[in-house]
């Protein structure tokens, strides 16, 4: 496939060609067919889904629900009413922490979770464990950013009752182990939530094969609209699973005094619901099956090994995780000697590279690092290796602004 | 002026060479200052005698800007007065915002080089840390 045919699907991308956009892990750009999905719904079929009797609202409804259903098929959901939309992942963690956990967990419990954990993996757990008296308990991983066997079988125990953790760590870019975390954690009677905000972007996931309790994603890191996130739940846990957040649309019968919940999974999507978002998410996985993830991922290894190469070359620069271009997903997390990653990237956008800086929402990963904070590169399928060679020199230049010689 | 050029022509100076880093003998005020988002963190020591600043030391580390800006306040806060002080950290918070009079980036002196930052939303925290922390020390006086 042309990459400079792919890039005229990304209006932000084809009208700024000196741009170089590497944060893609923070949040991925969006092609014109996800944009036009969302404007056509406003200017065709805007209504209230799920309630009025009228076309529009009927047409509303269609596309909330077609969406809901292309998403199930995508992650390999056995139905689409084991699919609930959220605002993204960090609404899904919570809802699984406030509607399970607080429901299930006792003194003495135990939560597992990983160390590479975004912090939206993290602080819902943390209010759990204070809330019920569960204790908290982390995995580590070794050098390469890999949580090995013995490690998920010294913290996941016949305590633990919840095991949490990310399909893809946002700063080593590493493919955790999460069929080993599930299959252990399933023989010690736990359920599993898999945070795959960073893995839904880049690889087939099924969520039945995988065995998943919970799994989280965003839209707007796999092309799809900012606003619009999803929660699988396998489905003898859904069907006893309490409600989130309560008010309309989420009912089936209200009294002064009480109420009965709507159908699955309209129970778990109180208020009017992000239909255009769900459009928008809809068109974007209809994208992302029509390029194929064997191209994406190729494109990515493609990119992240040229990156890798070349920044290898530069002696100040320390980069972490694997040593192998191949389980990066795309993610390159590094520090440069002497300079602090704020001004690296603030040097680096006044040359148009876009970098992330900072912690990445994973602070406890950084104080394992023994780093107060780094800079990220995070490729996509629809990046180039001239972008790649663009960053390198510009990066190779920073340096020498920052006060260091040539 | 660009960032690049603010780099090589006064913060670069600050960033690798600075003056008043390093730990004070019995400071009179000692506060910490962390930019939690991005890691600066600075410990701002602050010598006052007769209601006078005769010596500020910070130590810590961070960006080139968080630090260079340290620096520079140091070296225009000594020998002021603590309300003098206030009122320049006053004049340099004007400045990030765009408000400051040409009277005042003068009397911000070298501190002055850092208006631009007004125009760099994502580094203003940076710059002002070392002035933030300065202004809560004396507060708490």
């Amino acid at each position: 496939m042309d990459i400079e045919r792919i890039r005229q699907d990304f209006p932000i991308l084809y009208n700024n060609p000196n741009i170089v956009y590497f944060d893609n892990a923070a949040t991925s750009q969006r092609p014109k067919q996800v944009i036009a999905a969302i404007a056509d719904f406003y200017e065709t079929a805007n209504a209230n889904p799920l309630r009025g009797l009228y076309d529009w609202s009927m047409d509303a409804t269609a596309r909330y629900e077609n969406a809901r259903a292309h998403l199930a098929r995508f992650i390999g959901a056995p139905s689409p009413e084991q699919i609930i939309f959220t605002r993204n992942t960090t609404e899904s963690i919570n809802l699984v922490a406030y509607s399970y956990a607080l429901e299930n967990l006792e003194e003495g419990d135990e939560i597992v979770i990983s160390v590479m954990e975004h912090h939206s993996n993290i602080l819902p757990w943390q209010m759990a464990a204070k809330k019920t008296g569960a204790k908290l308990v982390w995995m580590e991983p070794d050098g390469e950013g890999v949580i090995t066997d013995s490690e998920i079988e010294a913290k996941i125990g016949p305590r633990t009752k919840i095991a949490a953790i990310g399909h893809v760590s946002n700063v080593m870019g590493v493919t955790n182990p999460v069929e080993k975390v599930i299959n252990r954690a399933h023989k010690m009677g736990a359920v599993v939530l898999i945070d795959g905000a960073q893995a839904a972007p880049h690889m087939k996931i099924d969520v039945k094969e995988l065995d998943a309790d919970f799994y989280a994603l965003s839209g707007h890191k796999m092309l799809g609209p900012m606003g619009i996130g999803a929660l699988y739940v396998k489905r003898e846990i859904i069907e006893k699973l309490s409600p989130f957040l309560t008010g309309g649309e989420m009912i089936e019968y209200v009294t002064r005094e009480s109420a009965t919940w709507a159908e699955l999974p309209h129970r778990f999507e109180a208020g009017t619901v992000n239909a255009a978002g769900a459009a928008g998410l809809d068109a974007a996985v209809t994208y992302l099956e029509n390029l194929g993830f064997d191209f994406i991922r190729e494109r990515e290894e493609i990119l992240t090994a040229r990156l890798m190469e070349k920044i290898s070359e530069l002696p100040y620069i320390r980069v972490y995780g694997s040593k192998d271009p191949k389980k990066h997903c795309g993610i390159v997390t590094f520090t440069m000697d002497g300079v602090h990653p704020h001004d690296v990237s603030s040097v680096l956008n006044e040359d148009h590279v876009c970098v992330r800086a900072g912690h990445h929402c994973a602070q406890p990963l950084m104080q394992y690092l023994g780093v107060g904070s780094t800079a990220r590169a995070s490729l996509y399928f629809y990046n180039t290796e001239d972008e790649v060679d663009r960053f390198i020199d510009r990066l190779s230049a920073i340096r020498e602004v920052m006060g260091y010689g040539a | 002026m660009e960032l690049k050029q603010l780099y090589r022509e006064i913060v670069n100076e600050h960033n690798l060479h600075p003056s008043h880093k390093g730990t004070m003998q019995d400071p009179t005020l000692v506060l910490r200052g962390v930019n939690p988002s991005c890691g600066d963190d600075i410990n701002l020591q602050l010598k006052i005698e007769n209601d006078v600043i005769t010596d500020a030391m910070f130590e810590g580390s961070g960006c080139a800007i968080s630090q260079a800006s340290v620096d520079m306040m140091i070296d225009d806060i000594l020998g002021k007065s603590r309300d003098e002080a206030l009122d320049l950290a006053g004049k340099f918070m004007g400045m990030i915002r765009g408000t400051a009079t040409e009277d005042d980036l003068e009397e911000l002196d070298e501190a002055a080089a850092l208006s631009d930052v007004s125009h760099m939303p994502a580094r203003v925290k940076c710059a002002v840390l070392g002035w933030h922390t300065m202004e809560q020390a004396l507060a708490e006086v």
